[in-house]
């Protein structure tokens, strides 16, 4: 008896006979002439970023980087943060103080739970589509610790983001190609359109999200 | 292999002809509120992000060709997603149909001791009747997207494979939900309640079921890497809590490269949720880094009826479908129709492409003509399937099927067309044709126009009026003009009154 492994090859190969045999993947030509560069003015890609992630109702903080750790406290304060998670190599200086930190690593699923929000850093931002992307690099922690509580708190800078989807992906290439580096793209927080199509925000992933922008730029 | 207590699986034969359970939806005044006001909404959303993009049209052949080099060496491919993903960490399992796949999840689940799995919603796993095979080895499966949950809970079917509740009211899941959930008799109908009430319920399962079960968006061959496209964050929720996680991937989910990513990333979200991007597109490459998802991952790459599909060139570009829905949100069709008169996982203008040659056009022969031929689907698809084409291609397959019956070719239908064919083949008899439908027609001409056509022509006119054969043929008056001499031109006879 053959392994379904070999049928399934087998069904394959019979069903492309009409495929010469000499051709191979690189002669079906693709037309890549879409755009994969947005190389326009750094302001207008930023202000392009922050817009597009309001858009999915996510808040949005500009701030110069000496004004980093008081915008962290004033959004912590404004949620009445308690008990915030944090990556095992939060940067130094973000930690607010009079928050208990819930410090990785080692934290069980129950106290992600009974957090009140999680601070992270990210890999970069991409500005077409308002996407936060956590690739498990530095600052960024595990996949859980940015899911199970109710609020994300992201910190981005401003030479993170970039203009269109195919940067992203091209930047994201040595990550993907890693074994056990997950990556997550984020827009907005978690939603769903399922009851008469009308958009909710917050299902299962945190019901808020808010993003710091870093950036020396005069930004609105 | 005995098939003996194994339930009968959901993607068989449609029960119903198309036209006759469209009859029944058309019926159904709330259905069709529903479907109009939900289809029309998110055109309308859709045209938006799409109308932005400088370089859609370039994507979308961008799409289609990265899918059709897929298709055409797909052995390749798939051998390669193997060995990458292998590298990494997980295990591939091979599965020529349904029960082969069924059979490798249960065993998976079983080999942990579990009782319980957590879904991410999956079309192929719905194609492949898992919930039920599952729930016959006494396994349950709980589907954790929002709808899904809806229509698990009302012991329904999906009506849209984007949005499964598409046809369901606030009020009726309302009632749902305070018919099965826990704490929910104070429920009210507004959407945020009903989402709040599903995360309540669903929260414990994610934080303690061991197992996950999903489908894949995308498996990339080079790297390895399996991506989710989601919206609610169920799907992250299985993929980082429990320990297991088992991937049922039609064969045909491939891309090459990583690379080729960045046009699929782009097409998907606009094209189905209407949105720039949708909240949580997840990608993992082999097993999970300790304490950050599963240690054990298995990949299930399956066939089921795709190598059919591809043995068929015309057919073929079915497979290019990334299961984003916007060929079902612009159909005329299915917006009056909803997704329950296809009878299969796969409604709208794919699913009747795609269903009759996945289960042969013998079990489901009246869903290629559940069109108008109109043609939006093909304008509005990411990869660029020609679905109207296919459906002209099928429908050709069914009368061939047909005709290959003793029944079918003493068929009047059969017969009625062989006629037409031999009469339009000859000028001769063409021209008897016309002179005798003249006479035939005359008892049915009112007002210039026959409202009727008799026996099985009676189907033509049910609709539309039909404009009798004119007093002169245009034959007959060129015939009569070079009868004349040539320096006079020869009025022609008023065809309608």
């Amino acid at each position: 008896m053959s392994s379904p492994r070999d049928v399934v090859l087998g069904r394959i190969r019979a069903a492309l006979k009409d495929v010469p045999p000499t051709e191979q993947p690189k002669d079906v030509y693709i037309d890549r002439a879409y755009l994969h560069v947005d190389d326009g003015d750094v302001h207008k890609r930023l202000e392009l970023f922050i817009d597009r992630v309001r858009d999915y109702k996510a808040k949005v903080k500009v701030v110069r980087p000496e004004a980093l750790a008081a915008a962290i406290v004033e959004s912590c304060a404004a949620r009445s943060v308690k008990r915030l998670v944090v990556p095992a190599d939060l940067p130094d200086g973000w930690a607010p103080p009079g928050v208990e930190l819930v410090r990785e690593p080692g934290l069980t699923n129950e106290q992600l739970d009974q957090s009140d929000g999680v601070l992270t850093a990210c890999a970069l931002g991409i500005a077409q589509t308002g996407t936060i992307v956590l690739d498990s690099g530095p600052g960024q922690g595990r996949r859980a610790i940015t899911l199970v509580p109710d609020y994300h708190l992201c910190v981005i800078r401003q030479d993170q983001v970039v203009g269109l989807v195919p940067e992203a992906v091209v930047k994201l290439e040595a990550a993907a190609a890693e074994p056990s580096r997950p990556i997550t793209f984020i827009s907005g927080p978690s939603a769903t359109s399922d009851i008469e199509l009308n958009r909710v925000e917050g299902v299962h992933g945190p019901r808020t999200l808010e993003v710091i922008v870093v950036t020396e730029l005069d930004v609105v | 292999m005995s098939r003996e207590g194994v339930p009968p699986l959901p993607v068989s034969a449609p029960a119903m002809p198309f036209q006759d359970a469209a009859r029944l939806s058309l019926g159904d005044t709330q259905l069709r509120f529903n479907m109009g006001k939900a289809t029309t909404t998110i055109r309308a959303k859709r045209y938006k992000v799409v109308d932005e993009m400088p370089d859609w049209q370039n994507l979308r052949e961008a799409g289609r060709a990265i899918k059709d080099r897929t298709l055409r060496h797909l052995d390749k491919y798939l051998i390669q997603l193997e060995e990458s993903v292998t590298r990494v960490g997980g295990k591939v399992h091979w599965a020529a149909d349904a029960e082969d796949a069924n059979r490798i999840v249960a065993g998976i689940v079983k080999s942990h001791g579990a009782k319980e799995v957590v879904k991410i919603k999956s079309l192929t796993t719905d194609e492949i009747g898992l919930n039920e095979a599952l729930a016959h080895q006494g396994i349950k499966a709980y589907e954790t997207d929002l709808a899904e949950l809806i229509i698990q809970l009302a012991d329904e079917r999906s009506s849209h494979i984007l949005v499964p509740a598409i046809h369901k009211s606030r009020a009726e899941i309302r009632e749902i939900f305070r018919r099965t959930l826990e704490n929910t008799e104070h429920l009210g109908d507004e959407p945020k309640e009903l989402a709040a009430a599903a995360r309540a319920h669903l929260r414990r399962k994610f934080l303690t079921v061991p197992v996950a079960v999903s489908g894949v968006n995308f498996g990339v061959a080079d790297t390895g890497t399996i991506c989710i496209v989601e919206s609610e964050g169920n799907g992250r929720m299985c993929l980082t809590l429990p320990k297991v996680l088992v991937s049922v991937m039609g064969i045909e989910k491939l891309v090459p490269t990583w690379r080729d990513l960045e046009v699929f990333l782009q097409l998907l979200p606009r094209s189905s949720t209407a949105e720039r991007m949708n909240p949580y597109t997840s990608f993992w490459t082999g097993i999970a880094p300790p304490g950050d998802g599963p240690d054990e991952f298995h990949l299930i790459l399956l066939d089921d009826g795709r190598s059919k599909v591809l043995a068929d060139r015309n057919g073929r570009q079915a497979l290019h479908c990334i299961r984003c829905s916007a060929c079902l949100n612009i159909c005329p069709v299915y917006e009056r129709t909803g997704g329950h008169a296809y009878n299969s996982v796969y409604p709208g203008p794919i699913g009747a492409i795609l269903t009759p040659q996945l289960v042969g056009v013998e079990n489901a022969g009246s869903l290629p003509y559940a069109s108008s031929l109109c043609g939006a689907c093909y304008e509005v698809c990411p990869v660029k399937i020609n679905i109207p084409e296919v459906l002209l291609h099928l429908r050709g397959e069914v009368v061939r099927h047909k005709q290959a019956t003793l029944a079918g070719k003493l068929s009047g239908e059969n017969i009625a067309m062989q006629t037409v064919a031999r009469v339009f083949a000859s000028p001769r008899r063409y021209e008897a044709a016309q002179k005798a439908g003249r006479l035939g027609q005359k008892l049915m001409v009112k007002g210039g126009v026959i409202e009727r056509l008799p026996g099985q022509l009676g189907g033509w006119t049910a609709v539309r009026d039909v404009y009798p054969i004119a007093p002169q043929t245009f034959r007959e008056w060129w015939k009569q003009r070079e009868k004349v001499s040539n320096t006079k031109t020869v009025p022609r006879q008023e065809a309608r009154p």
